[in-house]
């Protein structure tokens, strides 16, 4: 395996009498696909928001692509993709016209955009619908199009909060080839999600329960350390430790 | 630049696509620019006057004849009796009653004096002053015709004051028919193009926080300035363009004079736009959610409006009101507005207010820039 890409040490999260995030520490190789569990309301968003630069540790150290996650945020922001649990497409927009915005935005030069743009139509299969609005697009295409906005740039590392909720099984199992597409060209990929078939497509895995990382490790060996056949059972046994399952 | 390029073309493509708020940024304005410009009229005319001529003389015929003459005054009764006068005032019938006495004749051609009453309904203070003032004027021309007539020493002696000695001549400048609309057309112009600028702004970044994209952006590498420039600009333009109409339909359909450089104009309003955009912008930058950010710039428009000295004028405010009007940009406005389109003023004379307005506007983005935080 590569060099470290992502780590936290003691990283912390409080707001006011709440801790969101309670000193986690862990490490991301690249291009690994590292998976980040967790109920809700474990405080995942709000790790994922200190490591994208979005929002102030309280305390603690991280480092992402090599830079502080206190005082060198736009450093980290120019080299990673974020695709936030709220939907970061603009619906009032065509595909194309997001394609363009962000890729504007990110600094692409024009025929770079054009060449992007293309790639990604074909690539997604939306070459019918490249002038529709996005409001208009079924929730699955929207979610595999904000995925490749969010690495359109070509970033070291992405980050997907919950990139999968609500779409259909199918639409799923595409999204996670485009995850293997992104990891396989050397982009880290750090995922939240609640699937647990999804947990095992993961490289390796935390459990996050109340603001606290519980085990980290790839789903097998969490497997034999919790003696359950599934991640389902894994994550049941950690998340509710006296519930029967 | 080409960051910002991207983030104006996205906007607009926003703007012209949203169906719903195209006819509100430039059919309304429109509309309203027409309506308030005729109905916010100070000029009173056709007051109503109940005439009681309780002598029934020539004399007295002689000046209900000249007051009906007058532009400012519509007989709408007449009779006898003071009651009849008071019936008609409370019913709102009457604005003003006039009342000549019994032997009013006879003692103006004997005595060569006498007095009338003029009782004038003051629940609107300055209606009242004007009809005070329109009666006056009328009934000393009346006492000008009658000391023609019949002897310098016969006069009507309104309010214990003497009959006009000295006779007053008006030249009106920079407005020479008194045309309210010449004064009131480029008012509502500038309140129009600064509501709508300060509305769109303020609500513009917010939005995008209740949507969520914002996220998306603060995570980009993009720079804070380069952000607000990019809200900045299509507003700007768009303010432009407005007022581009606004001065054409002043011109076309209202026929107000344009004496003055329409280029100092054209500059003055461009600084002004950057002031209401950045104080839009700012306000969207504090609040959270699009209601609290109309009703923050609903508050402070409603105060600066009525401060602005469009509808009330400046010089007749209490001293720490007119202080309170140096923080109201739209006053500036409108004053440079009437000067340079009405005056002809040129850039030396409006300099104050240029250099006010540049200040103030490099402070409010400044405050947006400061406030708009990428990293919460």
């Amino acid at each position: 395996m590569g060099k470290t890409i992502i780590e936290a040490n003691r990283l912390s999260k409080i707001f006011g009498s709440f801790t969101a995030v309670n000193e986690i520490t862990f490490m991301v190789k690249e291009a690994e696909i590292f998976g980040f569990l967790g109920a809700n309301g474990a405080g995942k968003t709000t790790a994922i928001k200190m490591l994208t630069g979005l929002l102030s540790p309280t305390s603690g150290e991280a480092q992402v692509a090599g830079f502080d996650v206190y005082n060198q945020t736009e450093d980290i922001k120019r080299n990673i993709g974020y695709m936030s649990q709220r939907f970061s497409l603009y619906e009032d927009l065509t595909v194309t016209e997001n394609i363009e915005f962000y890729a504007g935005i990110y600094g692409l030069s024009r025929s770079r955009i054009k060449e992007k743009t293309s790639e990604l139509v074909q690539k997604l299969d939306l070459g019918k619908v490249q002038n529709a609005l996005i409001k208009s697009l079924p929730l699955g295409w929207r979610q595999k199009l904000a995925f490749s906005v969010a690495i359109i740039h070509d970033p070291k590392i992405v980050f997907l909060d919950e990139p999968t909720s609500g779409v259909d099984p199918i639409t799923r199992r595409q999204f996670w080839e485009l995850i293997y597409e992104a990891a396989y060209q050397g982009i880290t990929v750090f995922v939240t999600t609640h699937y647990m078939d999804e947990a095992e497509y993961c490289d390796r895995i935390s459990m996050m329960v109340d603001g606290k990382i519980q085990a980290l490790d790839t789903p097998e060996l969490l497997k034999k350390q919790f003696d359950a056949s599934t991640m389902h059972e894994v994550f049941v046994k950690m998340a509710r430790p006296h519930e029967k399952i | 630049m080409r960051i910002i390029y991207y983030l104006v073309k996205k906007e607009l493509l926003q703007i012209f696509r949203n169906k719903g708020m195209l006819p509100i940024i430039f059919v309304i304005p429109i509309i309203q620019l027409v309506i308030l410009s005729n109905a916010a009229d100070f000029e009173i005319k056709n007051l109503k006057l109940y005439f009681i001529d309780n002598d029934h003389s020539a004399f007295s015929r002689l000046l209900q004849s000249k007051l009906e003459g007058s532009q400012y005054f519509m007989i709408t009764g007449s009779g006898l009796g003071s009651q009849n006068g008071d019936a008609a005032m409370q019913n709102d019938l009457a604005d003003l009653v006039i009342e000549l006495p019994r032997g009013f004749e006879k003692k103006l051609m004997r005595e060569g004096f006498d007095k009338i009453q003029l009782r004038i309904n003051a629940i609107d203070g300055t209606k009242a002053g004007l009809a005070s003032i329109y009666a006056s004027e009328v009934i000393s021309d009346y006492n000008r015709e009658i000391r023609d007539r019949y002897g310098a020493s016969r006069s009507l002696i309104l309010d214990h004051t003497e009959g006009n000695k000295i006779e007053i001549t008006y030249s009106n400048w920079y407005n020479p028919d008194l045309n309210y609309k010449t004064f009131m057309v480029p008012g509502i112009l500038v309140l129009l193009v600064t509501m709508i600028g300060a509305f769109l702004s303020s609500m513009n970044i917010v939005r995008e926080k209740e949507i969520g994209t914002i996220e998306q952006i603060n995570v980009t590498p993009i720079k804070k300035h380069q952000f607000i420039i990019g809200k900045l600009f299509p507003f700007w333009l768009l303010g432009l363009v407005e007022l581009s109409i606004g001065f054409l339909i002043a011109w076309l359909v209202f026929e107000v004079p344009f004496i003055g450089n329409i280029f100092l104009l054209y500059g003055f309003a461009a600084l002004y736009l950057l002031l209401i955009l950045g104080m839009g912008l700012f306000i969207s930058t504090l609040t959270q959610t699009q209601q609290q950010a109309m009703f923050i710039s609903w508050f402070f428009l409603v105060v600066f409006i009525l401060m602005s000295g469009l509808f009330t004028a400046i010089e007749n405010m209490p001293v720490w009101a007119q202080k309170v009007t140096l923080f109201n940009p739209i006053r500036y406005f409108i004053e440079v507005v009437r000067m340079v389109m009405l005056k002809g003023s040129g850039l030396f004379e409006v300099r104050w207010h240029i250099l006010i307005v540049l200040l103030y506007a490099i402070a409010l983005n400044g405050l947006a820039v400061f406030r708009y935080r990428k990293t919460v």
